[in-house]
């Protein structure tokens, strides 16, 4: 029986990290902060105290230059794993992502790959406003050649990073602020969650909830509220934005005939939008409501609490879709307010 | 540099037939730069470069019947025929890659440099890059991460004065592109890109200096595009440059004066140089037969090599 024990999401990430570099020797690690006292929220540091400076660069703050340094490292025999604070960093170096990590296997006609992983936080956190909290995986999730990965507890954090920095292809790997702290059981040998695989977290029958990243968590409380009134509803934790576990989500709807999209993005031309389509596309003649999506309002982020507080959907919401999409009434969603933040969260800001 | 002259006249020549369904951004009057750097590179060395990228693909030594047949999108071409005049590829020539996207290659090839200075190989990485790309921002931050670290890279930068038919003047606060590497330290120098020798033995100098680990340098290569910035055709009916100013340029043809210095030393008869042009002129007829009589690529081909497959 493998050794397993309780780590936190964070932890997971830091041993996916040192596992995979003792695995590889070359492979590198390079970001803003890497080897600094907090060690991207502890992310890095173990790596850090182990591999020294050699293997764990510190970087300038030259988004483009390093995603572009990281691609030629990847393709000259250097497996590269990067890190970002904040998902909005990623975006200084989006050409470098979009135009060249994403093309570089296809436009060569396939002669050389590029190994780069590229790890960003993401979501609401303590008032991180409108710069620190975007979430961009929709946007990335469009573009062919990359693969997005959005791992929702310690297991699969620490799995579906092995799978990003064994996969040939660029991976984005998106965390929520509010997952580091979250405990699971997480094997101490190293160990890989597929890409592109989607997970049933809950099984129920009534209604299904995809949902995306911290919005599994929301969705999980939900379905406690729901079973307690009768309602079963099945949980699927996309686990991937692309490529996007579309044959287990209409499993999902063809048994339940109804649909909630949870994410952690706007609606509009979001990647809960992708979902919504393809399921209307493939499954339209087992639907017996319209999809409903539970998404962030189309504005920034405001950065006061009370704010913020309106801004974010919880579990409440997908409580209310549900019961809406279940009695075919169709009554405004409206949701008490839970306190802001949430009592565990105490990090990473 | 002949070679690559001849290649690019063809290409030129045969561009009106509208077999070649790509933009071509041609190298005439840049071949100095190209043969003189990549003159000092092992195959093992990592060439990158922009869409102007024929003439150091061909200097690198990369496939020439590849590279008229991915001009041709067949998929006989180096590319397999998906990308095209912008973005040749012969990595087994160390001619890694080009992007269109002006100066998306320079961090990469630090990349590149990277890789090498963890393994301590003593190769060396080069990138081509034009004045415009020195403008952009990746540009400065890319020189102070190889500046830093001290990576075994070779910015070779080809100054030919405009980006498209802007000339610098108007682009750039100080014109010595050169200078820019005092900022980080480095080492720099400006070359007379026309003269082959002169590029040979400064840049020659440059990568023997980055293989024994001493860091990075900045060459400004001042040369000329004697034809339009995109297609076969001559330019100065545009009206963005003085014919005066391109017959200077002509006059410094990197080919012509090498010829002349040769001719006139007796190392070069016309005999020997109607035998390499003949050798030539067959060497690139042939690739274009090879070009004309490959297939396209299936329509399946669309949707192949977007990922690469997992070793496992």
């Amino acid at each position: 029986m493998p050794k397993a024990r309780i780590k936190k999401y964070w932890e997971a990430i830091s041993e996916a990290t040192v596992q995979a570099m003792e695995m590889n020797p070359r492979l590198i690690l390079m970001g803003e902060g890497v080897d600094d006292p907090k060690g991207c929220f502890g992310t890095t540091l173990e790596a850090f105290h182990r591999f020294g400076s050699a293997r764990v660069i510190e970087t300038p703050l030259s988004e483009s230059a390093m995603t572009g340094i990281g691609i030629g490292a990847a393709i000259s025999g250097h497996p590269c794993l990067m890190v970002h604070l904040r998902n909005e960093f990623l975006l200084l170096g989006a050409d470098q992502v979009i135009n060249h990590a994403a093309k570089w296997h296809y436009m060569f006609g396939g002669q050389t790959s590029v190994p780069l992983t590229i790890r960003c936080i993401v979501g609401r956190g303590w008032g991180q406003a409108a710069q620190h909290s975007q979430s961009f995986h929709g946007l990335f999730a469009q573009v062919p050649g990359l693969k997005v990965i959005l791992p929702s507890s310690p297991y699969d954090a620490k799995g579906l990073l092995i799978s990003a920095i064994r996969d040939p292809n660029p991976v984005i790997c998106i965390e929520h602020r509010w997952l580091y702290e979250k405990k699971g059981e997480v094997p101490d040998d190293i160990y890989s969650v597929p890409i592109g695989k989607a997970s049933v977290v809950t099984a129920g029958c009534h209604v299904t909830c995809v949902a995306i990243s911290h919005q599994v968590h929301e969705a999980q409380v939900a379905e406690q509220h729901l079973r307690r009134d009768g309602i079963e509803m099945e949980v699927i934790d996309i686990r991937s934005a692309r490529p996007l576990d579309i044959v287990t989500i209409t499993n999902s709807v063809r048994k339940t005939g109804r649909l909630i999209v949870a994410d952690i993005a706007p609606a509009f031309g979001g990647f809960s939008a992708e979902i919504c389509a393809a399921v209307s596309e493939l499954s339209f003649a087992e639907l017996k409501a319209p999809p409903l999506r539970i998404a962030l309002p189309e504005a920034p982020t405001p950065g006061g609490p009370t704010l913020e507080n309106q801004y974010y959907p919880t579990f409440e919401h997908i409580i209310q879709a549900a019961k809406r999409l279940v009695s075919g009434k169709h009554a405004r969603i409206s949701v008490e307010r839970a306190p802001s933040p949430s009592p565990e969260f105490s990090g990473p800001f | 540099m002949l070679r690559i002259r001849r290649v690019e006249e063809a290409i030129a020549q045969a561009y009106p037939a509208k077999e070649m369904r790509c933009p071509i951004h041609l190298s005439i009057g840049q071949e100095a730069t190209a043969v003189g750097v990549c003159s000092h590179l092992q195959k093992e060395d990592h060439l990158y470069s922009n869409h102007r990228c024929h003439a150091h693909y061909l200097a690198k030594g990369g496939s020439l019947p590849k590279m008229i047949a991915e001009l041709f999108g067949r998929v006989t071409g180096c590319c397999q025929g998906k990308g095209g005049s912008m973005h040749l590829s012969d990595p087994e020539a160390g001619m890694m890659g080009a992007s269109a996207l002006v100066g998306g290659t320079i961090p990469i090839a630090v990349g590149s440099a990277l890789s090498f200075s963890l393994d301590r190989n003593a190769l060396v990485s080069v990138v081509f890059l034009g004045d415009g790309a020195t403008e952009e921002g990746v540009f400065f931050e890319s020189l102070n991460f190889a500046a830093l670290k001290k990576l075994p890279v070779i910015f070779a930068c080809e100054n030919n004065g405009y980006a498209t038919y802007s000339a610098q003047y108007k682009r750039q606060a100080t014109l010595n592109i050169c200078d820019r590497a005092r900022a980080f330290g480095m080492a720099h120098d400006q070359i007379d890109g026309n003269d082959v020798e002169s590029v040979s033995v400064k840049s020659g100098l440059a990568i023997e200096r980055a293989r024994q680990g001493k860091g990075p340098i900045l060459l400004e290569l001042r040369t000329c595009r004697f034809r339009d910035h995109v297609g076969p055709e001559p330019d100065t009916h545009l009206g963005y440059r003085e014919e005066r100013e391109l017959e200077q340029w002509r006059n410094r043809c990197p080919i012509t004066r090498l010829e002349k210095q040769l001719l006139s030393g007796n190392t070069l008869t016309e005999a020997i140089r109607a035998q390499w042009l003949d050798e030539i002129d067959k060497e690139i007829s042939q690739a274009f037969e090879f070009a004309r009589a490959s297939s396209f690529p299936g329509p399946k081909e669309v949707l192949t090599d977007v990922y690469a497959e997992s070793p496992n």
